[in-house]
């Protein structure tokens, strides 16, 4: 019975509800509350950082408002600096490092492998709940105030010079690492220990390694993170000189802290959506990803070498010169293994059958955006440039490109992918497709003018700036409410959707993971008998060949 | 395809009944549980071995740049108690060892007696390292306003240390840095109590838990795991006592 893999390929047009799945098992707010299945633990992940997410949007919405004219008439300059350090804080910790692990990570990394559950359920409870404590604690500090430092907290401005909630910012920073930490814990030892039989290291499907390389760097640099945040509160509190120069600290020693966990963050937050990337560009272009072992080791790569590149942050600081060039060239190696992978996806692309559902469309603009924000950074990496360019709007250009235009397009791609997984039903194709070319469309109109206002010397940080300026900006937030506009659509029809979208079936988009091998949505222990592999990831030519099998069978059977 | 699904739950369900209690849902073998739940014990302890190595790092960077303030802060310290719970703790992390194999050899008693005293030796660690924290409150040593230099910039002031040590007066500039050595002595040995007071809370409730027997039924993850977290709190304090108290003796 558990010899062979289940093939599902079941007629979408007949399909129904299964009466039995996780979001009928159980009912009754508690029984999400206290859940311990993966399932349900990313439907609460899922709410809770769009939520998120639509706050600091809302703090974005702000920012680019004040700036449609060179003075500073929305709100005043303090207010302004308070705007854009909450929506730094919120975007950074309470959506973009969740939100592609906690959410499809948790729902599908089990399932992909084959497993019931993550290894450590109640952890992961443990780490939803941890999230939310962390993201209540600055919501709180935005109502009594916020906090002006920049995202950063940059010493000696957050230890000495600020009067604002520095504390209740950082506990809260503090409280939502240690949810990442446990969600990273959680999956390495899942994937180690929890594989189904035949599932090798190699027949993993790749979403499964960037979320692995990315689980690496959320267990090992987020503790660094954090300690640097209880020096600067003790600091604050009891006077302890650790990065205060009267005493003989250094301000520099925190940027190394800092910097040492926050560069990595970038490849926590970028990582999990390369691989969601794998998944959709392989399905639609109904191909295994071309040169499978480069692209998973690639993001081991990513990984390593994303802990050897934090000092690129100083290069002004007063870093040796010969830091700056050891750093310069780890930074630039860096784009080795992203330049990788961007190749093997487009060469997936190649004489693949093509279609253009919504999550392909995302990808694709994942796939330009990421590349332009990579390359810019190369711009960054190296150290002439750098001088130029630090602190103006090119470096905001830059890590929107990567992080919005990445991860955010990614996130957006995965979560169309596998929504009739996760519900049962379809979301409407073609107002989606169209949601994804305005976000396109906005974004680009967004963030493209602000390499051109870095370029000119435009500073970062300010409410106010010079009249000739203007019209870019015009431009930027004019994209940015078209950007407002695409991200709302998904919102309002996925919700739509969940009532009135068609039925799925186990596998409308015929895959070939493992999660599609189920029922949608998934049973409480995802799978009825346990799954054995024995293909490789992303085997097309296998399933074609399975369908020609049941096609042949029921041609027998009605023969 | 709906009736297949009920029947493989009902199988499902019937090779569940057959499992040891103590065996989740979503384990195909207790080997298993027990290995996904060491290696994740491990994975915490790298997350821990990062969290201090931020403050070690301050250390040998303040340590390098401070030497003369860093020796004679170092020399304030009372290597006699850091020695005495040196031993005290060493000493708990073999009881502690003991408690696991008395776990896993499933005697019940012996498993009570040898946590109750790492519980025991836990707590006189932290009471010994109260002792030295008031001598340095005594002496103003403690970072923050009260902060005093006398025992630097005038060493014969503070006659039981020059006795031994016999150290120079340290310029003004210099003497300052003593208080961030200070800082870092009650961030990493404060740090290194707060993880005893976890430890020892946690060997509390196991205490209980022992004593009604949930360890020597087969199922003693929990207690191998937690003596992982005991040695590890232990070699932490083996660091500290060598880079805080030792290294600067000599010199």
């Amino acid at each position: 019975m558990s010899e062979h893999t289940i093939v599902s390929l079941p007629d979408q047009a007949t399909a129904r509800i299964p009466k039995d799945n996780y979001i009928t098992r159980e009912n009754g707010l508690l029984s999400w509350l206290l859940t311990s299945d993966h399932k349900r633990i990313a439907i609460l992940y899922l709410i809770s950082i769009t939520f998120f997410f639509f706050i600091g949007g809302a703090l974005a919405g702000l920012i680019r408002l004040e700036l449609l004219t060179p003075q500073t008439d929305l709100m005043a300059t303090d207010t302004y600096n308070k705007v854009f350090t909450m929506h730094g804080i919120i975007m950074i910790f309470f959506f973009l490092v969740p939100s592609v692990p906690a959410t499809l990570g948790n729902f599908f990394i089990p399932m992909m492998i084959g497993a019931k559950d993550l290894a450590l359920p109640r952890i992961n409870l443990l780490s939803w709940y941890l999230y939310i404590a962390g993201g209540l604690l600055a919501l709180y500090t935005m109502t009594v105030g916020g906090v002006d430092t920049g995202w950063t907290f940059t010493t000696p401005l957050s230890t000495h010079y600020v009067n604002t909630n520095v504390l209740t910012t950082g506990l809260a920073a503090f409280i939502a690492g240690f949810s990442s930490i446990f969600t990273g814990l959680n999956f390495i030892v899942t994937i180690h220990k929890m594989r189904a039989p035949g599932m090798t290291w190699f027949r993993l499907p790749l979403f499964i390694w960037a979320n692995y390389a990315a689980s690496i760097l959320m267990v090992l640099a987020t503790p660094v993170v954090a300690i640097a945040i209880v020096l600067i509160a003790l600091e604050r509190t009891l006077g302890i000189g650790v990065f205060d120069p009267t005493k003989g600290g250094d301000p520099l020693l925190f940027q190394h802290l800092f910097w040492f966990y926050s560069h990595p963050a970038v490849y926590i937050m970028i990582l999990p959506g390369m691989g969601v990337i794998s998944e959709v560009i392989s399905t639609f272009s109904r191909k295994r990803v071309f040169g499978y072992t480069a692209v998973a080791f690639s993001s081991v790569a990513i990984a390593v070498f994303g802990f050897f590149v934090w000092a690129h942050h100083m290069f002004i600081m007063g870093i040796s010169n010969y830091a700056v060039l050891v750093f310069s060239l780890l930074t630039m190696l860096v784009a080795v293994p992203s330049a990788i992978k961007i190749f093997n996806w487009t060469f997936t692309l190649y004489k693949g059958s093509i279609t253009f559902e919504t999550p392909m469309l995302y990808a694709f603009g994942f796939l330009g955006l990421f590349t332009i924000g990579g390359m810019t950074g190369v711009f960054l990496g190296s150290s002439g440039t750098d001088i130029h360019l630090t602190e103006t709007y090119f470096i905001v250009a830059h890590f929107h490109f990567v992080m919005v235009g990445g991860m955010l397009m990614a996130f957006l791609a995965g979560i169309h992918f596998w929504w009739p997984k996760m519900t049962g039903r379809m979301y409407p194709e073609k107002i989606s497709q169209m949601a994804a070319v305005i976000t396109f469309v906005g974004f680009n109109l967004t963030f493209f003018p602000q390499f051109i206002l870095g370029m000119l010397g435009m500073p970062r940080r300010y409410a106010s700036y010079p009249p000739e300026f203007q019209i870019l900006n015009v431009f930027s937030t004019a994209g940015a409410t078209i950007l407002g506009v695409g991200y709302l659509l998904p919102v309002l029809y996925l919700i739509w959707s969940l009532r009135y979208g068609a039925i799925a079936g186990d596998n409308p988009w015929q895959a070939t993971g493992l999660e599609w091998q189920t029922q949608s949505p998934p049973l409480t222990e995802n799978f009825a008998v346990m799954p054995v592999m024995d293909h490789e990831a992303y085997d097309y030519e296998w399933l074609e060949k399975q369908q020609q099998a049941q096609k042949e069978t029921g041609e027998a059977s009605a023969g | 395809m709906q009736d297949s699904q009920v029947h493989a739950d009902n199988t499902a369900h019937s090779v569940h009944e057959e499992h040891p209690a103590y065996l989740r849902h979503h384990f195909n073998s207790a080997e298993q549980q027990a290995d996904a739940a060491g290696f994740a014990m491990w994975l915490f302890l790298l997350t821990e071995v990062m969290f201090f190595g931020g403050l070690f790092t301050a250390y040998l960077v303040y340590r390098n740049w401070y030497y003369p303030a860093f020796v004679s802060g170092s020399h304030q310290l009372n290597v006699v108690w850091g020695a005495t719970n040196t031993v005290v703790l060493i000493f708990s992390s073999f009881t502690m060892a003991m408690g696991v194999w008395c776990a896993q050899t499933r005697r019940r008693r012996g498993l009570v007696l040898s946590l109750a005293l790492t519980f025991i030796l836990g707590l006189s660690f932290l009471g010994i390292k109260t002792i030295e924290y008031r001598e340095k409150i005594e002496k103003h040593h403690v970072p923050g306003f009260h902060y005093s230099l006398q025992s630097f910039l005038d060493p014969q002031s503070d006659p039981e240390v020059y006795a031994e040590y016999h150290d120079k007066a340290l310029e003004p500039d210099m003497a300052r840095h003593t208080e961030l050595y200070f800082s870092l002595y009650f961030l990493m040995t404060g740090m290194h109590a707060l993880h005893m007071i976890i430890g020892i809370g946690i060997l509390g409730f196991m205490i209980l838990r022992a004593w009604a027997g949930a360890y020597t039924a087969g199922h003693e993850t929990f207690v191998v795991n937690f003596g992982l977290y005991w040695h590890f709190i232990d070699i932490v304090w083996i660091y500290l006592f060598a880079l805080l108290y030792l290294i600067s003796r000599h010199q």
